[in-house]
């Protein structure tokens, strides 16, 4: 059984078709990687499935219920997390409050709360920095707090837009490593990412939007082969 | 409670206790009281405009309708307003969910707009209420003298204590909020909506059970100043110079915290009624105060005056510190 499956979704603002008939799914344990040149709809895909946008046809399913529709934390408390391309860290609020608000979801009390929040943060490798408050952190930082935010909700399935955006090489491993080691504990993944070499690596498979349709859906070293994918990437007047 | 703050808390009671000894003066009492008064309004406000970050502009419509209600079921039926108090609370809770529901789609300067108007709406149908609420020239309660269970004194001490404990009420609602789970949630809320929501925060919920805590406390703040005052009219207790005027001391106090909005109140009444006494009572004089004293903090430390007395106490051990190492 798939976890996620987006079913002949089509998104329009307007005349603008951004996501035209795409269909594709991911299966528990898998990284799959969302990938495809700007403006292609990737993170439409994101906001429809975690709530915040809802589809102008077809059928968003997780863990065989469907979601499309339902509001955000409805989806957040089914075990779907996303984290946002554009960082947002609670900034008045200290690195670890901000990951107890996502820990509140299973643990309400604050006591309890404030322990697994914790225990993401050292996960995350953020332990040392739990008192800072959210916004003098570093963007790698940031991207870390957005992901360790998720992953305090106990989700079943992370969808993670961008992290590794704008981070340098070493930072850039170092997130690889995170979500690696996030799919070894039983979080399936599934990440829009601009950096294709890494998408590439971390990646079980790799589903290509191009200009709102589905272009292509294989391995890495298949997607990479493909001439449409190719085509999409240096051909035309995309960048 | 560690036993440190049970001490910071008797401390804390005992000195209000021998405050209406010392300054036995009504004049300088009535100042002490209005001062709690508002400290206790900024903390009601504070709710749901401080921690969860939504700016209302009509607080007033608790205030009044807390003030109207039991008054009009003690002067009509003879109830005491102390029970009429539960009922204007009861009504304001009612009132803050129809006012919510639609206005808590809008944001920033929209839900402000909106709560401002929701606030007109009701002083107008006041105002034009005549046999039954007293229209436009409002309603004097019935003078009873003596009696505490009608809520009515002729010693101004009497409402003193009745509003220590509005003021301990309000400061523990708000110190409950903030370390709990609805606090750290109000707070996200505050910071940024749609990031709360992708972590599960139920927004919509979360902001309407603020609004209704905060109109409730605001409502019981209405009939203490029916009672205390005896006369209340639509311009007094549903005017926007009230909703502003709460908003306002909360602001410049510093929003979202526990004790910014005392220390809003602590400042800014007794410096209303300086400059009242300066000007000789000019009307407007007290909206420009604020006015200014607004546009200073603002510009300068954006999270009112409690975040300049932290720094300022940061600094200071931060110094110690450095003694100490040296």
């Amino acid at each position: 059984m798939s976890l996620l499956e987006y079913k002949q979704i089509a998104k329009h603002f307007g005349g603008v078709r951004a996501i035209e008939d795409v269909s594709f799914s991911v299966e528990v344990g898998e990284i799959v990687g969302l990938i495809g040149p700007n403006g292609a709809g990737k993170t439409t895909l994101f906001s429809m499935a975690s709530g915040f946008l809802k589809p102008t046809r077809g059928e968003i399913r997780f863990r065989d219920r469907r979601i499309d529709g339902s509001a955000p934390p409805a989806v957040c408390r089914m075990g779907l997390a996303r984290t946002f391309q554009i960082v947002r860290p609670f900034g008045e609020m200290s690195v670890l409050d901000n990951v107890m608000v996502g820990a509140f979801l299973h643990h309400p009390d604050r006591a309890a709360a404030r322990r697994a929040a914790l225990v993401v943060l050292e996960r995350v490798g953020m332990a040392d920095r739990h008192d800072q408050s959210a916004r003098t952190l570093t963007l790698a930082g940031r991207k870390r707090l957005e992901v360790a935010k998720a992953l305090a909700t106990q989700p079943k399935l992370l969808l993670l837009d961008e992290v590794m955006a704008g981070l340098t090489p070493v930072e850039t491993a170092g997130m690889m490593d995170l979500i690696r080691s996030v799919r070894s504990d039983g979080v399936t993944v599934l990440l829009v990412e601009h950096n294709i070499q890494a998408t590439m690596q971390l990646s079980d498979r790799i589903v290509v939007i191009h200009h709102g349709r589905k272009i292509c859906d294989a391995t890495p070293a298949e997607v990479a082969a493909d001439p449409e994918v190719i085509a999409a990437y240096l051909g035309e007047d995309e960048d | 409670m560690q036993p440190r703050q049970i001490l910071t808390a008797l401390g804390a009671v005992a000195l209000l206790a021998v405050v209406p000894l010392v300054f036995d003066n009504p004049y300088t009492l009535s100042i002490i009281i209005l001062t709690i008064f508002y400290a206790y309004l900024a903390l009601s406000w504070n709710i749901i405009g401080g921690i969860a970050g939504q700016l209302s502009l009509g607080h007033a419509a608790y205030f009044g309708i807390g003030a109207y209600t039991s008054t009009t079921l003690f002067l009509s039926f003879g109830l005491s307003p102390w029970i009429g108090m539960l009922a204007g609370a009861a009504l304001s809770a009612l009132m803050a969910v129809v006012i919510g529901l639609p206005c808590f789609r809008l944001r920033g300067a929209y839900f402000a707009l909106a709560t401002l108007a929701a606030t007109v709406i009701l002083k107008v149908i006041v105002e034009n209420s005549h046999e039954l609420l007293g229209g436009p020239r409002g309603l004097e309660v019935r003078l009873m003298h003596d009696a505490p269970l009608y809520f009515q004194h002729t010693r101004k001490e009497f409402y003193y204590a009745i509003v220590v404990v509005m003021l301990a009420v309000a400061l523990y609602a708000n110190f409950a909020i903030l370390r709990s789970r609805f606090g750290y949630y109000l707070t996200a809320i505050r910071n940024d909506q749609d990031a709360a929501l992708a972590l599960g925060v139920d927004s919509r919920r979360c902001k309407l059970t603020a609004a209704v805590l905060s109109a409730v406390l605001t409502s019981i703040g209405g009939t203490f100043y029916a009672q205390y005052v005896l006369f209340i009219s639509p311009e007094k207790v549903f005017g926007a110079n009230l909703s502003v005027q709460i908003a306002v001391v909360c602001i410049i106090g510093g929003r979202g915290t526990l004790w910014g909005p005392v220390l809003g109140a602590a400042l800014l009444l007794p410096a209303e009624e300086v400059a009242r006494a300066v000007t000789g009572g000019a009307p407007g004089a007290a909206m420009m105060l604020y006015g200014l004293l607004l546009m200073v903090v603002m510009r300068f430390e954006p999270n009112g005056l409690i975040a300049i007395l932290k720094r300022v106490a940061n600094r200071r051990t931060a110094a110690r510190a450095r003694v100490g190492v040296a």
